[in-house]
């Protein structure tokens, strides 16, 4: 194979990019049956991107690893200050505003922001000597760093984007070998918070959510209608769907957002559990590759950050999947790669490419394919 | 794992740490995937039967398709309610998204007045969600495409096309056949049928269409689509036709039955015909009347206010609801009854023009007197004072059987919500009504048709059909081919000879009413005139001169009534005329010749059309014309009121509304009544007849040339 591909092209790991390619080219036949079986509005732009932040992926894999680790603080504080600055643009306009940008080119800093987190704890882990690892040093840093982002983020308010930086920002906590005992009580403590938090800390709407969440039939019409409509469209899609463009949940509307939030129940109705076992195990093997690339490196920043990117990406899937099928509150994660809109799909292309990069620092490279 | 720092343990114990944890994450990944496959084979196979329905009954929607309504039939199978093809708008508020501006661009596309989008804002504050509220019916085929191209944008509205009632022959059915409507509030609660909210789907209000709804309604049909979530229809699936309402046959003869309504012109007043071979009913009008036409499209505030406060009461089925004091009407009635007490045919009694009973004086209508008479020429010239001497001798607990023997104060089986019964008293009917004994006085009154005694026109044409044929006519209006033969009153039917020869008397040998004479060669008519006095004439009064009725307020002159059967010799048709305070004031719209015409229709159409046609337009032209100059008239007079919605905008004819109305009509009747019973006096004035029979001759016979004034 080397022999006659050039070494730069070689060394990438095909296999997953196949599969991310096969996962986003299923989101593409997914969005044009949304359309009603038209390359317009959706396939065209989403492609388009999805192209552009794959070359963008492959490119950034070339990006030597060391760069990332020293940037990691850098490129945490410049997202960090973009975030408030979106915050102050929100509150001079009046209204909640998450991305900054002019015309086609828009950052949302939220977005980024959960790539920044696993970046920024795992170079503090890696900083941080093992010795302290078990002691409140350990620790109280990590909280602040997550906590800034994500108190911004939930202020937007954007519950699922901050509840997913506090995840990824965990998850790196987790893997650095932070006492287990801190988790145990973590999880405690925000049992407790829940009921607080649900009381004093979430907007009206938000508390409508979670209620309609409990109890969807509820509220037919309203709130609960996305839940309910989002399951009868997977429910009714049976083992095999009912067939190509033939999707009437969402051709003639009931199931709303069918394009983004809920594009996973409009790909259920037309290709059923079999469509659907295919994207969550594609996504699974994805994953898996990342966390193997964590665990094969050498590096503690390259462990913690692949380790923790790859799961930013599970996130993003788990979250998304249980809210379509009614496990989860609806709270806005789109289902990277499938679902119409250009953030989450870059996020996971740049997680991509830094653990394509990460992989190809790795010394031995004949254990590079999963 | 290479140790290579001096923390060697540390890092070591770290990257063993690492390996562990991230065993652990993968393995709570792949175990949160599983658990994300299970659900959604939960979801997609265990509950696939579930959700396949949900998603189906998204995806189809059901609407019903409102049945025909059964046409209803003249006996000549002539339709007098059809169906007509009708496009109409409706709004359903529950699916109405933004009020304001569906309704202003439904303004501009259907040409609605202020008046209408006031009347369509009170109808959506009021309506309950599901129930829709009409825009616009009977609109024209581009109006109507332009709302159906237009639907998708204007959610809520509902552009369909279905049936809607006709009644060709307008208000002159009115209170025979009734109209329909959309159903009420109540109504759905109450059978929570879908059917009863569907657009466009409207039930019998009133008259027949009410009572016989069970068999006009039919079934409904069912419209399977395919529709989005917004509600537009993307496919047809399949249609299940709607079973229509069976064909209601009648007795009535349409086209007499619109005759006889224009031929009651300006009156107030009703008209009944009966077949008296068989108790039959021709006609049955009552005039003026609402367009039920209108009324089943539902009618503006204005017109519903203009119709309730005319002294007319075009609400009232006089027919059946109005009461009036029968007058001299019963007069062969009471002749029946004398010979049957054992009066001879050819007893005399003199009038000297009144009559002291007690310390009351009776007057006949004739001042002079008739001098020596027997029955049939009391009866032809309508003397009071033989009826007055007669039944003081017999006694009137010997003619109230004979009265209730013919019909009058009976039931009769009607498809008609409320009838009213009126009354034939007797002595035991006031004992138990008011404690008192029956006195003399009464009996008096009683005799000419006054005092206690109320009948309704059904009841007086009855009578007439039942002197006509000597059989116990019970009247029918649903053409039945079984009807069996009415059995022979048990009274001698030498003593029906009599009577009919002194009706026939009456128009054709000098009597009272000799305006009624038949210009058709071969046929005559036999009639009784009757004139019902509805105030009490007091002493000053008489003494200065009683008021002829032309100078009285309307609500003051006196009822004019005729009942009459032709041909005399072998009758074959009988009616009865009753007209609200007519006062005999203008010849061609008094009694004797509008039965004569309605008569006359029946042997002879074509003269009776050429003589409708003289007189028409002397009274403003036929019904559409002079309901349309009314409205006009009323509408230049008043401002348009602010709208008012009720439940069931047109009340039917037993509601709160049409009560008041019938009751406020009858209560002169009853006053009448009530104020002899209190009193204890007589009525002192005698029948007050029109004119004497020597006068009317006097008149002009040709009914083109000059109207009496």
């Amino acid at each position: 194979m080397s022999g006659f591909v050039p070494a730069p092209l070689a060394v990438l790991p095909w296999r997953v990019l196949l599969l991310v390619t096969a996962i986003g080219g299923f989101g593409l036949v997914v969005l044009y049956s949304a359309a009603g079986g038209s390359l317009r509005p959706w396939v065209i732009p989403q492609g388009l991107r999805f192209a552009v932040f794959m070359v963008g992926s492959i490119a950034l894999s070339r990006v030597p690893l060391e760069w990332w680790k020293k940037s990691a603080f850098y490129i945490y504080g410049i997202f960090l200050i973009l975030l408030v600055l979106v915050e102050l643009l929100g509150a001079v306009r009046g209204g909640s505003q998450r991305w900054l940008g002019y015309g086609p080119l828009r950052i949302q800093p939220s977005e980024t922001m959960k790539l920044a987190i696993v970046l920024a704890l795992a170079r503090f882990y890696d900083l941080l000597p093992a010795a302290e690892t078990r002691r409140f040093q350990a620790i109280w840093p990590a909280a602040v760093l997550i906590g800034m982002p994500a108190l911004i983020v939930m202020a937007q308010p954007d519950l699922g984007t901050g509840l997913m930086i506090c995840a990824g920002g965990a998850t790196v906590m987790f893997l650095s070998g932070v006492p287990l005992r801190l988790f145990v009580g973590g999880a405690l403590a925000v049992a407790t918070a829940i009921p607080l938090a649900f009381n004093y800390v979430l907007h009206d709407y938000q508390r409508h959510r979670i209620l309609i969440f409990m109890d969807p039939e509820s509220d037919p019409l309203g709130t609960g209608y996305h839940i309910s409509q989002s399951k009868i469209a997977i429910g009714s899609g049976g083992l095999f769907g009912k067939g190509f463009l033939q999707g009437t949940q969402s051709h003639l509307d009931y199931l709303p957002e069918g394009h983004t939030d809920f594009v996973f129940a409009t790909m259920a109705e037309e290709w059923g559990l079999a469509g659907g076992a295919f994207l969550i195990i594609g996504f699974l093997l994805v994953i898996r590759w990342g966390v193997n690339v964590g665990v094969r490196a050498e590096d503690r920043f390259a462990k913690l950050a692949a380790a923790g990117l790859a799961t930013t990406i599970f996130f993003y899937m788990a979250i998304n999947l249980m809210m379509v099928m009614g496990l989860a509150p609806v709270v806005g994660i789109p289902l990277p790669l499938v679902s119409f809109g250009g953030s989450a799909q870059m996020t996971v292309l740049i997680s991509l490419g830094i653990l394509m990069g990460i992989d190809r620092s790795i010394s031995s490279r004949q254990s590079s394919r999963w | 794992m290479r140790p290579r720092a001096p923390k060697i343990m540390t890092e070591a114990a770290q990257s063993y740490s690492f390996s562990r944890r991230a065993w652990l994450l993968g393995a709570g990944q792949a175990g949160l995937g599983a658990l994300l496959i299970g659900r959604m084979g939960y979801l997609a196979i265990a509950q696939n039967e579930h959700y396949n329905l949900l998603a189906e009954s998204n995806r189809v929607s059901m609407t019903m398709i409102p049945p025909r309504r059964g046409w209803i039939v003249d006996r000549h199978n002539q339709p007098i309610a059809s169906n007509r093809t009708d496009f109409r708008v409706d709004v359903i508020p529950d699916r109405l998204e933004d009020k304001d501006r569906v309704l202003a661009h439904l303004r501009g596309l259907l040409g609605l007045t202020d008046e209408d989008l006031a009347q369509i804002n009170a109808e959506l504050e009021h309506a309950p969600g599901f129930r829709p509220v009409e825009i616009a019916e009977n609109i024209d085929w581009e109006r109507f495409a332009a709302v159906q191209v237009r639907q998708p944008e204007l959610p809520g509205v509902a552009p369909t096309r279905g049936f809607a009632r006709h009644y060709p022959a307008g208000p002159a059915v009115a209170h025979l056949i009734g109209y329909v409507g959309a159903a009420t509030a109540e109504q759905y609660k109450k059978t929570r049928d879908p059917l009863y909210v569907t657009p466009g789907f409207k039930l019998g209000k009133d008259g027949l269409e009410k009572t016989m709804e069970p068999l006009l309604r039919g079934t409904a049909g069912a419209k399977r689509v395919e529709v989005t979530a917004r509600g537009k229809l993307v496919k047809e699936l399949a249609t299940r036709p709607d079973v229509p309402g069976r064909t209601l046959r009648l007795t009535i003869d349409a086209g007499l039955q619109e005759y006889a309504a224009r031929r009651l012109g300006t009156n107030s007043g009703s008209a009944v015909v009966f077949d008296c071979t068989n108790g039959e009913m021709l006609a049955m009008v009552s005039m003026p009347a609402y367009d039920p036409n209108t009324f089943s499209e539902g009618i503006s505030q204005l017109e519903w206010k203009m119709l309730s406060e005319d002294d007319h009461v075009p609400l009232m089925n006089k027919v059946t609801q109005g009461l009036y004091p029968p007058g001299s009407t019963v007069k062969p009635m009471n002749g029946l009854a004398l010979l049957a007490a054992g009066v001879g045919a050819n007893e005399r009694v003199f009038c000297s023009g009144a009559m002291r009973v007690g310390n009351g004086v009776f007057h006949c209508h004739k001042r002079g007197g008739h001098g020596p008479l027997d029955l049939k020429n009391a009866i032809m010239q309508s003397c009071d004072i033989y009826f007055y001497e007669m039944v003081r001798r017999v006694g009137y607990d010997k003619i109230a059987p004979v009265a209730r023997e013919l019909g009058l104060g009976q039931k009769f089986d009607l498809p008609f919500a409320t009838q009213r019964y009126g009354t034939v008293p007797d002595s035991a009917w006031k004992q138990r009504k008011y404690k008192t004994d029956w006195k003399v006085a009464d009996s008096l009154n009683a005799s000419i048709g006054q005092g206690y005694v109320l009948s309704n026109p059904l009841q007086l044409a009855v009578m007439a059909s039942r002197l006509a044929s000597g059989r116990r006519l019970v009247p029918s209006l649903i053409r039945d081919p079984f009807k069996p033969q009415a059995e022979m009153l048990p009274i001698d039917p030498e003593h029906f000879r009599i009577i009919r020869e002194a009706m026939d008397g009456v128009v054709n040998h000098g009597g009272t009413g000799g305006a009624a004479r038949m210009l058709v060669p071969g046929i005559s008519i036999a009639a009784k005139t009757g004139t019902a006095q509805v105030r009490r004439i007091t002493m000053a009064e008489r003494r200065s001169g009683v008021l002829k009725n032309g100078q009285l307020p309307f609500k003051l002159r006196d009822h004019a009534l005729f009942v009459c059967f032709a041909p005399f010799d072998n009758p074959r048709y009988a009616a009865a005329v009753v007209l609200e305070h007519n006062g005999h004031t203008v010849r061609n719209l008094d009694t004797p010749m509008i039965g004569r015409d309605i008569m006359t229709y029946l042997f002879d159409r074509d003269r009776a059309m050429k003589s409708l046609a003289e007189v028409e337009p002397t009274w403003g032209g036929d019904i559409a014309t002079r309901m349309a100059a009314q409205r006009a008239t009323y509408r230049a007079a008043h401002a348009p009121a602010p709208p008012v919605v009720d439940d069931d905008d047109v009340p039917a004819s037993n509601s709160p509304a049409v009560e008041a109305a019938t009751d406020a009509s009858n209560a002169s009747a009853e006053a009448t009544a009530r104020d002899i019973a209190t009193s204890g006096g007589p009525a002192r004035t005698g029948s007050p007849e029109p004119e004497t029979d020597s006068e009317r001759r006097a008149a002009p016979l040709d009914p083109g040339t000059n109207p009496q004034p």
